[in-house]
């Protein structure tokens, strides 16, 4: 038993929901009871989908345990191929019906539809939204992928974007540009869009593009022993790490090394401007899952200047090559599906950014952090009006200009420390641009220090501390930081404002 | 008072209309729900849910990512050695909450909520509840009650809530009225307001906002229900001796005043008094919904089952705004609680308990109303198709009860017709 407050990711059957409403043609036979219908929320609010994902629930209540849940899901299973006349169906059980034992595989087969039946096996106590993707679209594959001839010309499909997605509707539309200015076209794309009898044709293609190995690794190696079709393993998130997808692909295809178009490209000359000195160094927090966190490491420290503090994942399947990359950077990895400790862990580093997810947001905000959003789970405000991909270059272009947002600007950020008493700038107001510019009063009430700060047997004295909140807001927890490691250094137990200036001068770079 | 002389009850009343029972899928929250607002409600308890991860993912995305302040409620996720033996998942639960417990010293009652999978295994929760009280009285008092969805819809969460707090409420002799049902404070502070105002001697809540205000239950309690779902804190409340007042539900400006009529019979105060202590309020109400009143009248309403608010709701749209109902669909009826608002609205509708989901869309897109009220699940799909929805849980999670509430509940339902007129697209 462990005590959650916020989840980073739902249940399995959630994960074969993303896939389910993803394709089209596919219905997904669910056996739970009718709270479980929650899950429909995601896809028509998140996500604005104007359709109620293909799901049946069986609903069965406490009346019907022991007696005829059985006959409800056979009820369930006909009704739905009546109504919905599906290409296939894939029939499981949320945690509450893997307990009561049915069997919904056994009993859909033994009713003969004329489509295919696909059984899901999802674990509900052992593991999570992301492996019931990947499982769910592995046994889709592995149901209806047909050997067939490869197409004439060179082609790959594009796997893993699904439903509730981080940005996958968008990255799946700038790789395939990307693609074809190589002169490759693109097969199938799935789960998104895809009905079953694409994913049929899905071995007609030379090689698969592993867009996110969460959903689709299992698939992809399936793919690649069964059907001998090679896989890309670089993600395409980042400069350099989409010059890195395009040279793989190069030599999976056997395309020449001819140039490629980088037109579109603006993230490196925007990184070198002068305007980008700013970003030097600043410190960040990178939290996600595996591969947007990984991506996010190499953007951040390569293409943005940043220094990566801290590095971390939800997901446990990714843990290896996560904790592979923060030992490359000299840091710790935090693997972790505890909010709290991912709270915990970015109040102890106070870095002056975070990268993560909806809920580092709100930790950002608690805390007073700016903070960008890399990753999955997703919010509403994660499928916007306009084109914003993630992967390729517009997608380097869009992650330079969302990281650099939450900022404080480059010359603003003079103003700030030339005229840090000034009202306007004091802690609350943050950047001018995010319209979030509160009353002076409210601040100036706090400005007193009534008690000592004592930090791991060092205190503050009145003054020191005085001084230490005159210093901007975003820059602040670095100071403090700095001083308190100086001071035990040296031995210090108290820190008079001639430590803190003492510290700032150590730390000068 | 001829101004508000009421409007005269149907001829006909939907009191004995037939009910339409259709069993298939339901497309309903699970009791579980209640919690999102019952815990902002009582501000010294936590609501433990022993559950799954299915369980906290709901909770999850009912409150919305939006409070993110830590909550005072956490799902105790089940795992696989919990379900292989009973007496190691008790020791674990003792264990999580000791560690809450430690954590959080602000809280003085814990609610042990069980799931569809805690009750699939019988992990009992009432022996554990006692279990845990004796350790922890008299900082703290353990309790429980069920939110699974194989037990209860969404409201059906805060009623068995509710249900759960009646045994152990001390007895007194007091002369009281008891007003059932979590309300927004400031709903609840109008309606106590008004009732202290005509002269009833003492005036208490349940719940109420902290274990320190000590609410008693005897024989001389009279009892009054604000939310038409609170069927089995009825029974419980009866059981303990007090008496029930029924009427309508205080929605809009005509089920305020029946409401806080029939709370001033009960305790005799005179027509003078009641008048003096309403008539300003009903004047207020009475114009505000008129504002929004003209944009809903003649148009039709459709209601999917969502909390239990429907009845008493379709009875407020047409009544008091000139809507026509033509489905109004509730996922449990109790008849005992929404009668008098069932004999208020006229013959017409069809009643519907429980639900064929699909059915009940077929019915829905046939009769193209002008507004459907539903789930979050159906709302944007039913929007592609042309109609023009009201999420139901809005009507949960608003201030729509009592007099100064009225414009604001007509607002609700004009608000996406407003919307639809106004777009150019
Ligand atoms: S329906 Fe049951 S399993 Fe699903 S969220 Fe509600 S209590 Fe949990
Ligand atoms: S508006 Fe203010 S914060 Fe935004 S760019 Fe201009 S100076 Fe900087």
């Amino acid at each position: 038993m462990k005590l959650t407050v916020w989840t980073y990711e739902g249940p399995p059957h959630v994960g074969a929901m993303r896939v389910a409403t993803a394709m089209k043609g596919l219905h997904y036979v669910l056996h739970a009871p009718q709270g479980d219908t929650y899950a429909d929320l995601l896809f028509t609010m998140i996500e604005r989908r104007d359709h109620r994902p293909p799901v049946s629930y069986t609903t069965f209540q406490a009346r019907d345990l022991g007696s005829d849940t059985a006959t409800l899901f056979k009820a369930s299973c006909q009704d739905a191929y009546d109504r919905f006349k599906p290409e296939a169906i894939i029939v499981g059980a949320s945690c509450t019906a893997e307990l009561i034992q049915d069997d919904p595989g056994g009993l859909s087969s033994s009713m003969n539809l004329p489509v295919p039946v696909i059984p899901l096996e999802l674990p509900s106590y052992q593991r999570k939204e992301n492996f019931g993707a990947s499982e769910t679209f592995y046994e889709v594959c592995r149901a209806l992928a047909k050997p067939c001839d490869r197409t004439p010309e060179v082609t790959c499909n594009i796997l893993g974007p699904t439903a509730l997605g981080f940005r996958h509707r968008d990255d799946v539309v700038e790789l395939s540009s990307i693609l074809e200015s190589l002169g490759i076209s693109v097969n199938v794309v799935a789960p998104l869009d895809a009905t079953p009898e694409d994913i049929g044709n899905i071995p007609a293609a030379h090689f698969n593009v592993m867009l996110y190995p969460e959903t689709c690794e299992t698939a992809c190696r399936w793919l690649e022993r069964e059907f001998k079709q090679p896989f890309t393993k670089v993600v395409p998130i980042g400069v350099g790490a989409t010059r890195d997808f395009i040279a793989e692909v190069k030599q999976i295809a056997g395309l020449p090394d001819t140039p490629v178009d980088e037109s579109r490209l603006r993230l490196p000359w925007y990184s070198r401007s002068v305007d980008s000195t700013y970003l030097t160094g600043k410190r960040v927090f990178i939290f996600g899952d595996g591969t947007h966190a990984m991506a996010a490491a190499r953007i951040a420290k390569d293409e943005m200047g940043f220094e990566v503090v801290g590095l971390g994942c939800y997901n446990r399947e990714y843990a290896r090559p996560v904790r592979a990359l923060a030992k490359e950077l000299g840091i710790e990895a935090l693997i972790s599906d505890d909010y709290l400790e991912v709270e915990s862990t970015i109040e102890a580093l106070q870095p002056e950014m975070i990268l993560g997810t909806q809920m580092e947001r709100h930790i950002g905000k608690r805390l007073g952090i700016p903070c960008a959003v890399i990753s999955a789970p997703v919010h509403v405000q994660d499928f916007p009006a306009r084109f914003s991909p993630q992967v390729g270059w517009e997608g380097a272009n869009v992650i330079f200009d969302t990281w650099v947002h939450p900022l404080v600007m480059g010359l603003e950020e003079h103003l700030l420390h030339m005229f840090r008493e000034d009202f306007e700038f004091h802690d609350d107001a943050g950047a001018s641009h995010h319209g979030s510019h509160v009353p002076a009063a409210q601040h100036k009430r706090e400005e007193a220090p009534t008690e000592l700060l004592v930090k791991d047997g060092v205190t503050w004295l009145a003054d020191a501390e005085k001084e230490l909140r005159k210093i901007p807001f975003f820059v602040r927890g670095k100071a403090r930081r700095n001083t308190e490691k100086f001071a035990a250094d040296q031995g210090l137990d108290a820190i008079s404002i001639e430590t803190l200036y003492e510290a700032k001068a150590h730390y000068a770079r | 008072m001829n101004a508000f002389a009421p409007v005269a009850p149907p001829a006909t009343g939907c009191g004995s209309a037939p009910v339409l029972k259709q069993r298939g899928q339901r497309e309903v929250f699970c009791g579980l729900t209640s919690i999102v607002w019952l815990h902002r409600k009582i501000q010294d308890a936590f609501f433990l849910v022993v559950g799954s991860r299915t369980c906290a993912h709901l909770l999850q995305s009912a409150a919305g990512v939006m409070i993110f302040a830590e909550p005072r409620f956490g799902t105790a996720i089940l795992e696989e050695k919990d379900l292989a033996g009973l007496a190691d998942a008790n020791e674990e639960l003792d264990r999580e909450v000791e560690r809450l417990l430690a954590r959080r010293p602000d809280i003085r009652q814990l609610f042990l909520v069980g799931s569809c999978p805690s009750e699939v295994i019988k992990l009992d929760l009432s022996r554990a509840a006692e279990r845990l009280t004796q350790r922890f009285a008299p900082h703290t008092r353990v309790l429980n009650f069920t939110g699974s969805g194989i037990e209860t819809t969404f409201t059906q969460g805060e009623d068995e809530c509710l249900a759960a707090m009646v045994p152990v409420l001390p007895e007194t002799d007091a002369e009281q009225l008891l007003m059932v049902g979590a309300l927004p404070d400031v709903v609840e502070d109008q309606l106590t307001g008004m009732i202290e105002a005509m002269g009833v001697p003492v005036v208490r809540a349940l719940p109420s906002r902290s274990a320190d205000v000590e609410v008693g239950i005897g024989p001389n309690t009279k009892f009054i229900v604000a939310q038409p779902f609170l069927g089995a804190t009825t029974g419980m409340l009866s059981g303990r001796g007090a008496q029930h007042i029924a009427a309508p539900f205080p929605f809009g400006e005509e089920g305020t005043t029946a409401w806080l009529r029939a709370v001033a019979d009960a305790f005799n105060v005179s027509d003078e008094k009641f008048n003096e202590v309403t008539a300003a309020p009903r004047a207020r109400a009475r114009k505000a919904i008129a504002a929004h009143a003209e944009r809903l009248a003649a148009k039709s309403v459709f209601f999917f089952p969502d909390s239990q608010l429907e009845i008493p709701l379709a009875r407020f749209l047409t009544r008091e705004c000139g809507m026509t109902a033509i489905e109004v669909g509730a996922p449990y009826i109790h008849r005992d609680l929404v009668g008098p608002d069932l004999d208020l609205l006229a013959e017409g509708p069809t009643i519907s308990e429980g639900q064929d989901v699909d059915l009940q869309l077929d019915r829905c897109r046939a009769a193209r109303p002008d507004l459907t009220v539903c789930g979050l699940g159906l709302a944007n799909p039913l929007e592609a198709e042309g109609l023009a929805t009201k999420w139901a849980i809005e009507l949960v999670f608003t201030p729509v009860h009592g007099y100064e509430q009225a414009g604001d509940l007509a607002a609700l339902f004009a608000k996406p017709l407003k919307r639809r007129e106004g777009l150019a697209l």
